[in-house]
């Protein structure tokens, strides 16, 4: 899949301010078992469309149908964002929708591990900035623009105030520089065969599984 | 001489195959599951990446989620789920993995099959993409659950690029009253911590509650750790166990049980290790528990009533409170007791092992289900199904008005044909109550399986301790 690094992105902001939005919210089943679907239409699909239901017309109240916040660069929400399953797809339903970040009270740990692998920035800010950032960003109905820079860590507001943040650095330059983590960790082809060598001898029972080895092609 | 560790870290170091600049490691992962759902994403990649798996004898693929439940199911049963069983199966075959496919007598859900065929250990670290897989630590395994591109990596590099989580001990005392089960227990302290109260942690359990519960009880205890958003739940393995894995189909025999069994003794928290944080809770004063809102942590006692969110004096919290409530279509201040219910489904990676349907198969054997209410078990594999079937359990709940099905996720995360419909309220053993999980507009309350029996029978939901004649 492809992904655009993240250096300055600048856009509107929508505000999503409920506590615990689970990745189930995010995209629901139904969409995650279309085989090979564009996964945004399923973006927050039960709340997006009349019934939850897929193919059915869009909720107008819903925050992402309003006309201000359909091009939405950032959500902002509150505590816990992404909990529940491991679904991917609750990164690439965001991203592919056109949303570049999250910027959260705190965040489900699966999730906030997935963001990095898609160029995709879960922000943590004191409760209290996040919930100053969602009035600003109702207040400024989509007009006016707010702007993460991650070379500066920096973040300003819709009512431009400048918010200085901090990221780890592993997780700045994955999203900086679009990390290949494979093509990082095949750098470390030696390590692994190393370690296989000397933890075969230390626990040969996790190695010898007679009935499990098989040959390519050999599966009923 | 080395300093005190705890269980987790004793696991944690055994398998760094090493450290990166900037805190992250490279984890070795002994086991690793496939499943049917998402999987095909991360192997298109691998190939247009020209990349192998690894080692294709250390994954095991495991068709569990997009399956059928129905009797006499195959790929096509389940019209959206049939991409996702073929592709698993290409893969795996081209990879040269073992596969428990649709019709395998070893096939169901992952967190079940995991430790009944003695593919996961004690010690062992695990990984699926299904944020379930901490139920390894029941075993006194690591199980982490990953997204697809980590998914990817591990078929790529046999590891997992991951960060060392903080150590939460949650010391578990006294003992569970009568009818009071693991799933009580766990839903409780979700109660108590809240749904993020586990984050960034390893939690190992321990305390008497813990020790004597057997290895099922403590099986569904670490598999709702990702419920107060734990990354890793754990027990420490005793004879217990070790009891448990002999002699599984592919755990270690003779020579190498004897080695590994040795190993495994040292995998315990040493007395002087530090944690990060502590948790005690009383399991003495845990009743059957039931939740009323749309997070696991919206949980009460069956005998208690729904909290007033007007009472609540953190506003976000209040607000979450009020839409769960009208999501739900409950008031504050009511009981649970007597609240009509639709479905009763006994099933899921949390509670569908034998031990969960002998238990269901006491309450209601002799019994009918109430005539409004669609009750189902779905065993949660084919070898419990078995089981089951050998013990006349199937009969129990078929004479009372259960459906009796195949075994896969089923109505746990509607990702089959399986679906509760809008308004409708279904009693669960699954692990979540969210917004549309069974269905669009599904009303989902967990609880153990007894509790859901009891409700089936009685058309709503009750104390199954006051269940009698």
């Amino acid at each position: 899949m492809s992904t655009e690094k993240f250096g300055i992105v600048s856009g509107p902001a929508a505000p999503l301010m409920i506590d615990n939005v689970d990745t189930d919210a995010i995209i629901p089943g139904p969409w995650v078992l279309s085989y090979g679907a564009r996964f945004s239409e399923g973006l927050f699909g039960r709340w997006r469309y009349a019934g939850g239901e897929r193919g059915n017309p869009e909720n107008p109240d819903f925050i992402l149908n309003r006309p201000a916040y359909r091009q939405a660069t950032f959500l902002i929400a509150g505590e816990n964002f992404g909990c529940g399953s491991s679904r991917e797809h609750a990164v690439w339903a965001l991203r592919d929708f056109g949303i570049r970040s999250v910027i959260a009270k705190g965040f489900g740990d699966i999730f906030y591990s997935n963001c990095f692998k898609n160029c995709f920035l879960p922000l943590v800010l004191p409760a209290a900035e996040v919930d100053r950032l969602a009035a600003t960003a109702e207040s400024a109905a989509g007009e006016r623009p707010m702007t993460i820079d991650l070379e500066q860590c920096t973040l300003t507001s819709p009512d431009s105030r400048t918010i200085h943040f901090h990221l780890d650095e592993t997780h700045r330059r994955a999203l900086l520089d679009g990390l290949d983590f494979i093509g990082q960790t095949l750098l470390h082809d030696g390590d692994i065969a190393q370690f296989e060598k000397h933890d075969q001898a230390l626990r040969p029972w996790i190695y010898a599984l007679p009935s499990a080895r098989i040959k390519p092609g050999e599966n009923s | 001489m080395q300093a005190a560790r705890t269980l987790f870290d004793k696991i944690w170091d055994s398998h760094i195959v090493s450290t990166l600049p900037g805190g992250d490691v490279l984890l070795y992962i002994d086991r690793h599951f496939v499943l049917d759902l998402a999987s095909n994403i991360a192997f298109d990649r691998l190939r247009a990446s020209g990349r192998n798996v690894r080692r294709p004898h250390l994954n095991f693929g495991i068709q569990d989620h997009t399956l059928s439940t129905s009797q006499d199911r195959n790929d096509d049963t389940h019209a959206s789920g049939q991409p996702f069983v073929q592709a698993l199966r290409r893969n795996a075959r081209a990879a040269g993995m073992l596969l428990f496919d649709v019709a395998d007598s070893r096939q169901g859900i992952v967190h079940v099959v995991g430790p009944e065929t003695g593919l996961l250990l004690p010690g062992c670290t695990s990984v699926a993409g299904d944020s379930h897989t901490r139920t390894a630590g029941g075993l006194g395994a690591l199980g982490f659950g990953i997204g697809t591109s980590e998914v990817e990596h591990v078929l790529a590099t046999q590891t997992l690029r991951t960060r060392k989580p903080k150590r939460m001990r949650v010391e578990v005392s006294g003992q569970l009253g009568p009818q009071v089960f693991a799933k009580d227990l766990i839903l409780y302290l979700i109660g108590k911590v809240g749904a993020a109260g586990g984050t960034g942690y390893a939690v190992e359990y321990t305390g008497t509650a813990i020790r004597q519960a057997d290895i099922e009880a403590r099986l569904t205890i670490c598999n709702m750790s990702i419920e107060f958003g734990a990354r890793v739940g754990m027990v420490a393995p005793d004879e217990k166990a070790l009891h448990y894995v002999a002699k599984r189909e592919f755990a270690p025999k003779e020579v190498l049980w004897d080695q590994a069994a040795v190993h495994w003794s040292t995998l315990y928290s040493d007395n002087d290790a530090v944690f990060d944080a502590e948790v005690a809770i009383d399991s003495s004063v845990v009743t059957p528990q039931v939740t009323w809102g749309t997070s696991p942590q919206d949980v009460i006692s069956v005998a208690g009533r729904i909290p007033d969110p007007a009472q609540e004096a953190n506003a976000d919290r209040r607000a979450a409170m009020t839409r769960a409530l009208q999501y739900m279509g409950l008031r504050p201040g009511q009981s649970l007791e007597e609240v009509r219910i639709n479905w009763a489904f006994i099933g899921s990676c949390t509670n569908s092992r034998l031990s969960d349907l002998q238990a269901a198969a006491a309450i209601v054997e002799g019994r009918k289900v109430a005539a409004h209410v669609r009750a189902m078990v779905v065993p949660g594999s084919s070898a419990v199904k078995r089981a089951a079937e050998a013990l006349g359990l199937d009969r129990i709940f078929k004479q009372s008005g259960f459906e009796w099905h195949e075994s896969a996720c089923s109505l746990c995360a509607a990702a089959n044909s399986d679906k509760v419909g809008s308004g409708e309220r279904c009693l669960s053993t699954s692990n979540r109550n969210f917004e549309g999980r069974q269905g669009a507009g599904s009303r989902t309350h967990l609880a153990s399986p007894v509790t859901v029996a009891a409700a089936a029978i009685k058309g709503a939901i009750t104390d199954v301790r006051k269940l009698n004649g």
